[in-house]
């Protein structure tokens, strides 16, 4: 039986009712990789010895009549940003090659507490840092509904991991669209989660006021099952909201009657592709179909989200980068005669162009003479960002708009990286403002998937949870099997 | 032309980076390009808007001054490039 293609709750079913093990599960998810893993390549680092041993026990548990948790038993594939004890962490940078963590990331510690299972580590852009998982120091990855196509980015490694079934969930971190891109361009569902309701804790930093974990999976009931083990207050992060974590299962009810949904029109101007539009707009009509309310608004700011974007994330990630000096732990360039030097190699051969690109441009907007021009000025068009989502909430209860303006496009497009960055025009607005933000399969276009993406109020994620799932219930889209077609 | 490869240099250096020569002109056309795009937001009228480093309302988080363990010396040198006797390991630092 192939495992491997069911849900995490379906499979939690299956092990609580003896029907399947826990080794039994792992071992087909293994195998699943072993067939397909050349041709994806969404791993940096499989772990089967340790998930073995893992699943050994939690079969062992339900031998002896113990209760589990959802995921227990049930293989998930990490992003390679997320520190994991004793298992490599390279964040796809040869900076980070080297280094296996001396303790684990706070959701990591929530999922082995529940017993859930780590087949290895996805391959991502490095440092997080794009929309392709191309800049990845090791490999790239490719999408299984089409090999000759990029998984999109950076969560590229996790979004495809769960495409073609060498994974059951997975883990990834947004910071301007890295989930729910792609999430969108793999089929799949991902979810960003509402700025501070995940501990950051253990993920390597890249833009810390914009950074959030979060689920990658086959359906929505999965996504809730994830979001209910890793969200939560976190003493290590300071930043970890306060609040009560409600059981995200209760939202899933399949019931849109009355629900206002706005769509942005900024969102679905020229530069969207017509394809992609119409396929978002068959669902705005399933939602009217079932009740819901469509409202139009408007988010006046929209089109200055992405430069506001490439200012503010540069200038936290060349903060946050400044520790890589080749002392402590990473990438070391050999033959340096002074430390001041061996630090400037280090870090010269041990990030990729992007990466340099990114801290140089942060380095530029903080430095003195262009603060209050850039940052400054970003930070304030930032606070519009927000406004603009505030005044539109209060026409609607959620929004809707595509995850994406295209479908995953060819592996090396060589398009320059402004054209690349604009392309996350759609996401980035939900990290300025801190909201929750899901994206769920809902068409296809030339034979890839389509992604539409619900944004909620701040800590509304029940919201957009009950609407993604009651589209889930009246649809088939995320039924549907990657071919893994194509020719690398 | 906003930055010259001179002050791309500049910036390479406060950043602890080197551009290589071969890559340099290619380097300074896109980080002109990219802000060159930046000039949109002259565009708008920020006078008086508050600027948004962090969107969480909350400003200090506190928890009980409590001890706790900590890192060990073992487990911080465990991924050092080079580990001298008990400490970190690097070349000259003052000429």
């Amino acid at each position: 039986m192939d495992l491997y293609k069911l849900t995490a709750h379906e499979l939690h079913d299956k092990l609580v009712s003896k029907e399947i093990s826990s080794v039994e599960l792992t071992e087909n998810v293994y195998s699943r990789i072993d067939e397909v893993e050349d041709k994806v390549q969404a791993y940096v680092t499989l772990d089967k010895e340790n998930a073995m041993a893992q699943a050994a026990k939690v079969d062992a548990k339900i031998a002896a009549g113990e209760a589990i948790a959802p995921l227990a038993g049930i293989p998930g594939a990490i992003k390679d940003n997320i520190c994991t004890k004793g298992l490599l962490t390279t964040c796809s940078s040869k900076m980070l090659s080297n280094v296996v963590p001396i303790y684990d990331a706070h959701v990591i510690k929530k999922l082995r507490a529940d017993d859930a299972i780590f087949t290895g580590k996805t391959n991502m852009d490095e440092f997080a840092m794009g929309s392709t998982t191309e800049s990845s120091y090791f490999h790239k990855t490719y999408n299984p509904w089409n090999l000759e196509r990029v998984p999109g980015g950076s969560s590229g490694g996790s979004a495809a991991a769960i495409a073609a079934g060498e994974a059951i969930w997975s883990l990834g971190s947004d910071t301007g669209g890295s989930i729910r891109q792609p999430a969108s361009f793999n089929g799949c569902v991902g979810i960003k989660p509402t700025y501070g309701r995940v501990s950051r804790y253990g993920c390597v930093a890249f833009a810390s006021s914009l950074d959030q974990i979060g689920p990658i999976t086959r359906d929505v009931t999965d996504a809730a099952l994830v979001l209910n083990t890793i969200c939560g207050k976190d003493e290590h992060d300071s930043t970890s909201l306060p609040v009560d974590v409600p059981d995200f299962t209760k939202a899933l009810r399949a019931d849109v009657k009355g629900l206002r949904i706005g769509l942005p029109k900024e969102y679905y101007g020229e530069g969207v592709d017509p394809k992609v539009k119409a396929e978002i707009e068959k669902a705005v009509k399933t939602y009217e179909s079932l009740g819901a309310e469509i409202v139009d608004v408007s988010l006046p700011h929209t089109e200055y989200a992405v430069i506001t974007y490439y200012i503010i994330a540069p200038a936290e990630a060349s903060a946050n980068l400044a520790r890589y000096d080749g002392v402590r732990y990473g990438f070391r360039a050999a033959n340096a005669t002074s430390a001041p030097e061996m630090t400037r190699l280090s870090r010269t051969e041990g990030f990729g162009p992007e990466v340099r690109r990114r801290i140089m441009l942060g380095t530029y907007v903080l430095s003195s003479g262009y603060y209050d021009a850039y940052y400054k000025k970003a930070m304030q068009v930032r606070t519009l960002i927000r406004r603009d989502f505030n005044e539109a909430f209060e026409k609607c209860d959620m929004l809707l708009t595509p995850t994406s303006p295209v479908v995953a496009y060819p592996v090396d497009g060589k398009m320059d990286p402004l054209s690349i960055y604009m392309l996350d025009v759609t996401t980035i607005p939900v990290n300025m403002a801190g909201l929750p933000g899901i994206s769920i399969p809902c068409g296809f276009a030339d034979g890839m998937p389509v992604g539409m993406q619900l944004i909620g109020k701040v800590l509304d994620e029940e919201t957009v949870l009950r609407a993604a799932y009651t589209f889930e219930q009246a649809t088939d889209f995320h039924k549907a099997m990657a071919p893994l077609g194509g020719n690398k | 032309m906003k930055v010259t490869v001179k002050d791309v240099e500049h910036i390479a250096g406060l950043s602890r980076l080197t551009i290589p020569e071969s890559e340099m002109e290619k380097f300074t056309e896109q980080f002109n390009q990219i802000l060159n795009y930046a000039d949109i937001l002259e565009k708008i009228d920020t006078e008086g808007i508050e600027p948004t480093p962090y969107v969480l309302p909350i400003s200090n988080a506190f928890r009980e001054d409590v001890p706790q363990p900590g890192v060990t010396h073992e487990e911080a040198l465990e991924n050092a490039p080079a580990v001298y006797n008990d400490g970190f390991k690097v070349p000259r630092v003052i000429e």
